[in-house]
């Protein structure tokens, strides 16, 4: 089912947790919503499920006005953050709690409830599972029985707040790619929460990055990270270096060095920001963009990552090892460094980007 | 470890500090636990029961019961209700709300009873309107219920509200959107998640509510075989001089109040993840 949210705002006491939100998500889309804590995105959630209710706005959901409807009716399943399993139940009754509440005539039998608990089970790997209590399961099973639960009342759409939050690494990687599998198989609506940017990137078809109650950027994963929209996105997604610049005429100086600049930037403080990858190390007397000091190396698998000196700041570059050996990269030595992709941002604010500069491995 | 053997007080100093908390245990406590019993006894068996089945005492026996039946019951709604909206909601005055239900410990019993006595008492403030109706609160069973609700007040609220603030309102958000109603919410999510400590609250409200004496005597009146409780009956065959029998209803009090530790103590130790204590509640 497609929701649609329009104007949505929401204060609590003189805090904008929700500022004139705008967001549409269509049917069987599976959408990351991606912010620093704090940022709104679980009140956005909450709003959705008609856990809180919003100051002003509008949210319809599959067409329908859904601002006045209660929880129950907005067909809607919720993966809590740390699952709020009932703790006095066992599995199965956990499962079983939204079929068994409904009003008598819409009730299944005994035997119907049995059957799609059984089911449910299954579908989330925890067969023969059911006698047990939320205490005695791992943290990967509870969160897969959050989802039994949640699914049991046959949703259509499923939202689920940082639904990877409590998990170890391996689990996590493990346990959304198989949510992505679920959502495709049972034509679901999905909204998740995140903080973590790889997730989103990796799990959503669509990315909404949410900063101080508001929007910056929606769209697909690709699409955010290669054209973020404001400095904020490009700080939020993934590594960044960020240097302070000075623009004259369509040139950024540097501490050493001086870059064109995409025309529409006005003149004065700026910000270039450039990510660890996104830099070529090569021999000094080849430097595009100045030269800086190695200060130190560390080797993560079968890449180097290479902290540098650059006038009076820190820059971190990211190298293939092989490549990083090649140069005979050690602390002290000096080398020449070259941008790919530059991003600029004037100092005062975030407003939408100025545009980008792509420099070619010419430099 | 090395380190741990040096911590701590010499065997000495701990055989003497242990030796110390022993005696005076056994002295306030345990003696004069036993010395109750001892003394009702003191004339034999039949005696016992002789006092026992007396008709003052028995009277305020079931007195003290109807009591504890209508106030305990009132105060476990009371209790709910209050912890319910302070532990799961948000709203204007909530902490004043929590330092009113902390009231009736800080005020002593007896100022509690007066206070009953001044509103409607026969010269109270509703005094003339509840003469005109022929009600009689003060010096009847309704004045020592009230008493009693008043005193016994905070002892499931207290005993609830951390315990349900610890909780949280997840798990009722998540009751709440699979599709229950609020009835439903409260029936099969929070009263399962707090049952052993409002068995708990409610434990300590009924023996304080039994044992109550301050309130309930300045309402009471005293009026022999209508209005006076265990409590009172106590004080009444004590100042007659007739300790057996003042003893035999004090053992009657003293197989509650150890009745009312056993029970506490068994649900401690069986649910103590689902007990958070309530921190500072005075003893009667």
């Amino acid at each position: 089912m497609s929701i649609e949210i329009a104007g949505l705002s929401k204060h609590f006491g003189a805090i904008a947790a929700l500022d004139r939100i705008d967001l549409s998500i269509k049917d069987r889309e599976f959408l990351a919503m991606l912010g620093p804590s704090g940022s709104g995105k679980t009140t956005l959630l909450r709003v959705i499920a008609g856990l809180e209710a919003p100051d002003e706005g509008a949210l319809a959901i599959d067409g329908r006005d859904a601002l006045d409807l209660p929880p129950r009716e907005r067909r809607i399943g919720f993966v809590f953050q740390h699952y709020a399993l009932f703790r006095h139940m066992r599995v199965a009754d956990n499962v079983a709690f939204g079929l068994r509440i409904k009003p008598p005539h819409l009730r299944p039998s005994r035997r119907v409830i049995a059957e799609r608990v059984r089911e449910l089970l299954a579908l989330v790997q925890l067969d023969g599972l059911g006698d047990r209590f939320p205490a005695q399961l791992s943290g990967g099973q509870r969160q897969r029985v959050a989802l039994a639960r949640a699914l049991a009342v046959e949703p259509r759409v499923l939202l689920l707040d940082e639904p990877f939050g409590a998990l170890d690494t391996k689990v996590r990687v493990e346990l959304r790619r198989w949510l992505r599998t679920l959502h495709d198989r049972l034509g679901l609506t999905s909204v998740f929460v995140t903080h973590d940017q790889e997730e989103a990137l990796e799990l959503a078809d669509r990315v909404a990055i949410l900063n101080a109650g508001r929007i910056e950027q929606t769209g697909a994963p690709r699409e955010i990270y290669d054209r973020p929209a404001t400095a904020f996105v490009t700080g939020f997604l993934g590594e960044v270096n960020r240097l302070p610049c000075r623009v004259e005429n369509g040139i950024a100086r540097f501490a050493d060095a001086a870059l064109d600049v995409p025309k529409g930037l006005c003149d004065g403080e700026a910000f270039a920001f450039v990510r660890p990858h996104e830099i070529d190390l090569v021999a000094a007397h080849e430097s595009a963009a100045g030269t800086a000091v190695v200060r130190a190396l560390s080797v993560i698998g079968p890449r180097t990552r290479i902290h540098l000196d650059h006038g009076d700041h820190v820059l971190e570059a990211d190298a293939e090892r092989a490549a990083a050996d090649a140069l005979g990269l050690a602390p002290g030595v000096r080398v020449g460094i070259r941008f790919r992709t530059v991003r600029f941002y004037p100092k005062a604010n975030g407003e939408p980007a100025a545009g980008e500069r792509r420099c070619g491995s010419g430099g | 470890m090395a380190a741990d053997r040096t911590i701590g007080e010499s065997a000495l100093t701990r055989a003497v500090l242990i030796t110390a908390a022993v005696a005076l245990l056994l002295l306030l406590l345990v003696v004069p636990l036993t010395l109750v019993f001892v003394e009702a006894l003191a004339k034999g068996g039949r005696a016992y029961l002789a006092a026992l089945t007396a008709p003052e005492t028995l009277s305020a026996v079931k007195l003290t019961l109807f009591v504890a039946a209508v106030a305990v019951p009132l105060n476990t709604l009371f209790g709910l209700c209050a912890a319910w909206c302070i532990a799961k909601f948000e709203f204007r005055g909530k902490e004043i709300v929590t330092t009113l239900i902390d009231l009736p410990f800080s005020i002593s019993p007896v100022i509690a009873g007066m206070l009953f006595v001044l509103l409607f008492g026969a010269r109270g403030w509703f005094g003339p309107l509840l003469v005109r109706h022929d009600i009689s609160i003060v010096f009847a069973w309704p004045g020592l219920v009230l008493a009693t609700v008043f005193v016994t007040f905070p002892f499931v609220a207290r005993q609830l509200i951390p315990l349900m603030q610890q909780q949280g309102t997840s798990e009722e958000e998540a009751a709440i959107v699979l599709g229950a109603n609020g009835v439903q919410t409260f029936l099969r999510v929070t009263l399962p998640n707090i049952r052993w400590g409002l068995l708990y609250g409610v434990l300590l409200c009924n023996a304080r509510a039994m044992g109550e004496f301050g309130a309930v005597s300045v309402v009471s009146g005293h009026i022999r075989g209508l209005t006076n409780t265990m409590p009172l009956q106590v004080e009444i065959l004590f100042n007659e001089y007739n300790s057996v029998a003042a003893f035999v209803v004090a053992s009657l009090l003293a197989m509650l109040a150890v009745l009312t530790l056993a029970l506490k103590r068994a649900l401690e130790w069986r649910y103590r993840a689902e007990l958070v204590p309530a921190s500072g509640v005075p003893a009667s």
